[in-house]
């Protein structure tokens, strides 16, 4: 079935497909419209679970990881502040292994309140030891909320797994998307499974004192996880691409193979660079785009060519773009930071940042360097 | 209520936890647990009681337990009591089991959230007036006169009555309790375990390190705080007071134990002067005061 | 054994033998006692066992004297232990 819907309304969607049991929000804008939606199936009936109208983010994922602990599959949506609040408890869902799904809608952060698109509320989230998935369509988003628990439930990785989108520029952007039957993705989706959890007839107890050794050991293993996890998220993109036509990788490559340079980007930047390298083409500039759909765990060594040019919606302050940074040392690589706040970065700004790139230059893109 | 003598047997506190000698939390948590029974789902925020449990890959607890952050345990119950919900195993009881701290101070948003939305599980805060796994810093909890290492000339605030802030959350069973009176204890956890929605008891715990008296008057401490008047036995069913017999004898001031007889038993209130105890004293009435007039109404109402 | 999260199984004794921890043991007079049980019920550690009369497991009791202090008719004494 087609629809033509936001990328909110179709995260609410995917996530009610999923059938989790439980659904723990606070709202922010812009996610709002996740929330408000998924209230809505869980009062008419469309989703049985229980929806749990916490006081804040932080408790947010509190009652996810309480759910997730206790057996069920789980859901949560947030932006910007809200997932900064929550920090704490992201970190505590990923190093107690439990795969729960969230929705990140990137937003700038305050102060001064801003409600655009920014990515660095999810990059902040790096280090938590969650798997980071950029959507760049609706369908995207559609299609990686599924994808994402047969990833985050896999046995080779239990680690949760955070899908980020724009905020507006998707979120509440209306777009055509395919919608599988409820039965095909029922086929998809396996029973929820977990590492562990709270059963009264096999006690355990979970998360008391660790020793260094023991501690140590924990963190190297949710790193085996997240390197597990890159053949896991390739695996289930290609098994959704069987099943519904839409195959997924790590980064999706476009005209790369004779680029003089490829720029690398992610979320909704990216699908205006593939329509910006077009028009480079059609100057007679050999353009590629390689778009960076997972950022955790990253693809880097999938990231190699001579001449790159790294477009971050975020920044490392003192240091500059987070996926530049990242991809140091992979070849030529020219950073580029543009669209912070949701400055808006069209396709002929991307044009011009290859420009620039072409004659050596890098930085801040659309600011008045003096 | 039931004989101590007849408690059931079972222990779900493993000898050999890593708490002080003494020490209170075990003594509640025992009989807690007898009282709750084998279907108890633990959810411990940051506390001693999270490092009584001992180290991984060994748990003291007998009972499936879930290590939370500091401010999520309410959050965290109730994630867990919707996924029994959804499992259909509404016979397990999820319970917290946090300090003052996590519960006066950095848990009262995920406390007062939970217990709004009308969440199913019980909530018992171990009050032992105090920061004891940092090392006896002052909290919302701690007396008035007290020292502690963030106040070593005394704190100077009297504590806050979050009884009363629970009860302003209108939830169908609130409860206070004393480790000495542990058959009065044992039979409100008994009770709180057959009510639905959210549950509050409160169990004053004289910590022997924070509190500076010897490890083995735990016990006759918590006796003191209530024949002093210091700390009321109380349940409220559906928002009614009702003081609990130990309390209910102290209505008439001449009952009570004056104030010192609990005071000089612990170093943390060496320093009081006669003025500091005059305040602790007239707070101790202006408590009293209340319940005296929820009484005065009640015979009134009859 | 690569641990993948904190998870802990219920074991008696997760801190060792704490009867180490003991300056003075709990000795109970069976002739006083008069099986209240309320040292079994008191004693923080649950070290106490109810057996014809109180029994203590030394091998884990810390020796806070909590139950002898509880005794109602003085039937626990607390002896310092000897090295």
């Amino acid at each position: 079935m087609k629809i033509i819907d936001t990328a909110n309304h179709i995260a609410a969607l995917a996530a009610k497909m999923a059938k989790p049991s439980v659904v723990a929000a606070y709202p922010i804008t812009p996610q709002t419209t996740i929330v408000e939606r998924l209230a809505k199936y869980v009062e008419n009936g469309e989703l049985n679970a229980e929806y749990i109208r916490v006081e804040s983010e932080h408790s947010a994922m509190a009652a996810c990881i309480g759910a997730a602990a206790t057996g069920v599959r789980t859901f949560t949506a947030t932006s910007s502040h809200g997932l900064l609040l929550m920090h704490e408890m992201v970190h505590w869902a990923a190093l107690s292994r439990l795969p729960i799904v969230m929705v990140n809608v990137n937003r700038a952060i305050g102060p001064g309140w801003n409600i655009w698109s920014d990515s660095n509320d999810s990059m902040g989230q790096r280090d938590t030891g969650w798997i980071q998935i950029y959507a760049s369509s609706n369908q995207e988003v559609y299609d990686s909320i599924i994808q994402a628990y047969k990833i985050a439930e896999n046995e080779d990785v239990m680690l949760p797994t955070m899908i980020c989108y724009d905020g507006f520029i998707l979120s509440h952007t209306s777009m055509p998307v395919y919608i599988p039957e409820q039965s095909k993705v029922d086929k998809f989706l396996p029973e929820f499974k977990s590492l562990w959890s709270l059963d009264v007839d096999k006690p355990i107890t979970h998360g008391n004192i660790i020793s260094p050794a023991d501690y140590m050991d924990v963190r190297y293993s949710m790193n085996q996880a997240m390197k597990n996890a890159k053949k896991v998220i390739i695996d289930v993109g290609e098994e959704w691409g069987r099943k519904f036509g839409r195959s997924y990788n790590l980064i999706e490559e476009y005209k790369c193979d004779d680029a003089d340079y490829v720029i690398v980007s992610t979320a909704a930047i990216a699908s205006e660079s593939k329509f910006a390298i077009d028009k480079l083409r059609e100057k007679g500039k050999k353009a590629g785009l390689a778009k960076l759909r997972v950022f955790r765990p990253f693809p880097k060594e999938m990231l190699r060519y001579d001449k790159m040019i790294v477009i971050d919606r975020a920044v490392s302050l003192g240091l500059g773009g987070i996926v530049y940074n990242e991809l140091k040392g992979n070849g030529d690589v020219y950073g580029f930071i543009a669209g912070l706040g949701g400055k808006d970065v069209n396709y002929r700004d991307i044009m011009r940042i290859y420009e620039l790139a072409e004659k050596g230059k890098d930085g801040w893109y659309g600011i008045e360097v003096k | 209520m039931v004989a101590i003598k007849k408690f059931p047997e079972e222990e779900y506190i493993l000898k050999g936890t890593a708490a002080c000698p003494g020490c209170p939390i075990t003594i509640a948590l025992r009989t807690a647990l007898k009282a709750l029974g084998k279907k108890t789902i633990l959810i411990v925020p940051a506390s001693c009681s999270a490092v009584v449990q001992s180290l991984v890959p060994k748990t003291s607890f007998g009972v499936p337990t879930l290590n939370i952050a500091f401010a999520a345990s309410a959050s965290a119950a109730s994630g867990v009591a919707a996924a029994l919900k959804m499992l259909g195993k509404e016979d397990v009881t999820p319970v917290v089991w946090a300090g003052d701290g996590g519960t006066y101070d950095i848990g009262i948003q995920a406390l007062s959230g939970a217990f709004e939305r009308g969440e199913n599980f019980i909530y018992v805060c171990y009050n032992n007036q105090m920061y004891s796994n940092t090392g006896i810093q002052r909290s919302g909890a701690t007396p008035y006169g007290a020292w502690t290492t963030t106040t070593w000339t005394g704190k100077k605030e009297i504590q806050k009555e979050l009884g009363e802030i629970v009860m302003a959350h209108h939830i169908p069973y609130i409860a206070t309790a004393s480790i000495a009176y542990i058959d009065d204890l044992y039979d409100k956890m008994k009770k709180a375990k057959e009510i639905n929605g959210p549950r509050y008891i409160e169990i004053l715990a004289p910590c022997p390190p924070g509190w500076r008296f010897d490890m083995s008057k735990t016990v006759e401490i918590a006796r003191l705080a209530v024949q002093t008047g210091a700390w009321v036995l109380y349940e409220a069913i559906n928002g009614e007071v009702k003081l609990t017999s130990y309390s209910k004898m102290l209505l008439k001031r001449k009952e009570r134990r004056p104030i010192e007889d609990y005071l000089k038993l612990q170093g943390r209130f060496r320093n009081l002067t006669e003025e500091d105890i005059n305040k602790i004293k007239k707070n101790i009435d202006e408590k009293w005061k209340r319940y005296m007039e929820i009484y005065k109404e009640k015979e009134e109402k009859q | 054994m690569s641990m993948k999260t904190a998870i802990s199984y219920p074991t008696e004794g997760g801190m060792g033998e704490t009867g180490s921890w003991r300056v003075f043991k709990p000795v109970i007079d069976e002739s006083k006692c008069i099986k209240c049980w309320l040292c079994w019920i008191y004693c923080p550690e649950g070290v106490i066992v109810k057996k014809e009369y109180p029994e203590v497991d030394y091998e884990y009791c810390k020796g806070c004297g909590v139950c002898a202090n509880e005794c109602p008719v003085k039937a626990i004494k607390m002896e310092r232990e000897k090295k």
